[in-house]
């Protein structure tokens, strides 16, 4: 491979150094979390986390383990970088986001440490292109403080289920409220929009259901445009862990499988919207 | 639709009403019939934006009219379609009707490939007590989709038309004239459909008089006499009507494998498109464009300019509202003479079906629009001249 011996003398330089044989393993779930521009990326020697946050109220995380990449080297206890993830998404697809069969893009991620720009190294059939991005000033991250001895319910589904009510989602509806209960109807999602409400009940026992764990009857609402963009990383994902704290926080868990079987999960959290106080039934 | 009169699926419908609950039910249950309702419903959304739902004791019926009102259409459902069809009877109480927005009904049926995949059932019931009109869809692994529609009570929605009174009528296999209008361009709004020389059906793309001829693109599509299963019309007669709803009903007659009746008259007067099997059968109602110099007599010309200023005073607002209320406002007035159409009206048990009703409602849309125009005899006679003087 050209790449990890043609750069080898500025390795010694960088705090963090990332090479990928197939840059849609990076690329694919950095999307899952594309609804934002802006991204914060912390290293550590497990691998990136990368973050997307929306009005304060909601969090997307991406999580690339070390194992991902082919070589992953941190040279620091932590790295925290905030970036343009339109522009990086941009860089890494530049030989385009549907590959010919066959072919793979290879990739090498360098950052010289703080002030620096993110270096990419991208070939494909012997063409290089590099890339440098520049990193800005990292911003403090919410703290959702969700604590899974706080999780009231639990149901992990078959993302298949959810796709295609998250597809039609009614968008004239404000919120989409979430019913979580150990008794009928058991996971319900509810809109209620201009042309009337409209809900989705799945049974517990399902086909879809993987795990249904319920232990009170729980309604919140959340702002529907906040969990639309969610939909994206339940394209990509094969199941979804939805779990609810005792304050009504959501915990959406995605786990996506990339294209060499490897597993990565993306992470959205949300802030309920209000208090349930008529609900329509 | 053949499929599924051969079908062993075949369920026994029951048509019964439950009186203490008072609520109308049907339950389309058949594989195949769920994906025509959800078929019917996409046809429908081409024509208008509210849909009027009307369970009656001979089927559903779903119904809409475009804004302009140059369009209609209606599709009835028999109870035999439904796996359980059960209606309010009118000695009992008065059918409830219902219109609901056209996006939210269609919202339900949207996806026709999830609607044959994952749907096994649905239910609609239409509840004036609780003011819903609720559409449950029982889909696979126990997931059950419920929606409940606002709706608004409404009369009846009637246009009154009389395919008998057409003169002329061509009867193919919908497939045929999918094929014969797929060449046309999406963006071309109106299609001529003509008899020409050697009985020879003509579809030709109609270009408004403001068109610059020279940079129009003409289709023309010529269909033997021996593709139609019917054929009675004399050569040299035509009408133009709208290419989208026409197109809306193809893809439906099509998709159920179907022969399309169309039914028309004198240019002006509306166009009627029907398709039928043993259980639904289909109206569409087009409007016409009105040619003064094709086939009618010169006398024709001043009454049309008086019906087009009786437009331009008309209220619109007036009579939409009189197309929804039950009075028959329009019986008395409205002189007969031979073009005047009225295509939407209200239809009260006393209207005598094909009475002109309201002439100044004639071709509405159209009329207003082609008031200044002098629409040549033929469509497109002088395209080669244009393109030569300007080159």
């Amino acid at each position: 491979m050209p790449l990890s011996t043609q750069f080898e003398d500025g390795n010694s330089q960088c705090i963090l150094v990332a090479i990928l044989d197939n840059v849609r393993n990076l690329s694919n779930i950095l999307k899952a979390i594309h609804f934002r521009d802006h991204a914060t990326c912390f290293a550590t020697t497990n691998g990136i986390k990368v973050t997307v946050e929306n009005a304060k109220c909601l969090q997307a995380n991406a999580f690339i383990q070390a194992g991902i990449f082919q070589e992953f080297i941190v040279r620091e206890e932590s790295i925290t970088f905030r970036i343009n993830l339109t522009v990086l998404l941009d860089c890494l697809t530049i030989f385009g986001s549907t590959p010919l069969p066959g072919t793979s893009t290879a990739l090498k991620m360098c950052y010289q440490g703080y002030g620096n720009p993110l270096t990419l190294f991208l070939e494909e059939g012997g063409v290089v292109t590099v890339c440098k991005i520049n990193t800005q000033e990292p911003e403090d991250t919410l703290d959702f403080d969700f604590c899974s001895t706080n999780v009231i319910n639990k149901i992990i589904l078959q993302s298949e289920g959810l796709r295609e009510a998250f597809a039609e989602l009614d968008m004239s509806s404000e919120v989409l409220q979430i019913t979580m209960s150990p008794e009928k109807p058991y996971f319900r999602l509810s809109t209620f929009g201009n042309s009337g409400s409209s809900h989705l009940d799945y049974p517990k026992d399902s086909d879809l259901m993987e795990a249904f764990h319920c232990n009170q009857t729980q309604t919140n609402r959340y702002k529907i445009s906040l969990l639309k963009p969610s939909t994206k990383a339940l394209a990509l994902s094969c199941k979804v862990s939805i779990r609810t704290d005792n304050r009504g926080f959501l915990s959406l868990q995605y786990m996506i499988k990339n294209e060499d079987g490897q597993i990565c999960f993306v992470e959205y959290y949300c802030c309920p919207d209000e208090d349930v106080s008529d609900s329509e039934s | 639709m053949r499929s599924r009169d051969e079908g062993e699926q075949r369920r026994p419908a029951v048509f019964s009403r439950d009186t203490r609950r008072g609520v109308d039910y049907c339950h389309v249950a058949l594989s195949t019939a769920k994906i025509v309702l959800g078929k019917a419903a996409h046809s429908l959304s081409r024509i208008g934006d509210e849909l009027y739902l009307e369970p009656l004791e001979d089927g559903l019926s779903l119904r809409t009219v475009n804004t302009s009102r140059s369009a209609f259409a209606c599709f009835l459902f028999a109870p035999l379609f439904f796996q359980h069809y059960q209606a309010a009877r009118p000695p009992q109480r008065q059918p409830p009707r219902c219109k609901v927005l056209m996006k939210s009904f269609l919202a339900v049926f949207r996806s026709l490939a999830a609607l044959e995949k994952t749907v096994e059932r649905c239910c609609i019931t239409l509840s004036p007590e609780s003011n819903r009109l609720v559409v449950q869809l029982h889909c696979k692994h126990g997931v059950t989709k419920t929606y409940n529609l606002s709706f608004q009570e409404c009369e009846s929605l009637q246009a009154i038309f009389d395919p008998a009174e057409c003169p002329h009528l061509l009867r193919a296999q919908a497939r045929v004239l999918v094929e014969a209008v797929s060449p046309f361009s999406p963006a071309l709004s109106e299609v001529t459909l003509g008899v020409s020389r050697g009985r020879r059906v003509v579809f030709r793309s109609y270009l408004e008089d403001d068109t610059d001829a020279a940079r129009a693109m003409m289709t023309e599509m010529s269909l033997s006499e021996d593709e139609f299963q019917q054929l009675q019309a004399q050569e040299g007669a035509s009408i133009t009507f709208c290419l989208k709803e026409f197109r809306g009903l193809l893809s439906f007659a099509e998709s159920a494998n179907l022969s399309l009746n169309i039914h028309f008259d004198v240019p002006g007067r509306p166009a009627i498109f029907t398709i039928e099997d043993s259980l639904l059968d289909g109206h569409f109602v087009l409007a016409t464009l009105a040619e003064p110099q094709a086939g009618q007599e010169p006398g024709q010309g001043p009454h049309s300019t008086t019906h087009q200023d009786d437009f331009a005073n008309d209220d619109i607002d007036s009579y939409m509202i009189a197309m929804e209320t039950t009075v028959g406002e329009g019986v008395a007035e409205g002189p007969r003479t031979p073009s005047p159409v009225s295509e939407e009206e209200e239809a009260e048990s006393n209207v005598i079906p094909g009475t002109p009703p309201l002439k100044k409602f004639r071709s509405l849309f159209f009329g207003s629009v082609l008031a200044p125009m002098e629409p040549p005899s033929e469509p497109n006679p002088v395209l080669a001249e244009d393109s030569e003087g300007e080159g």
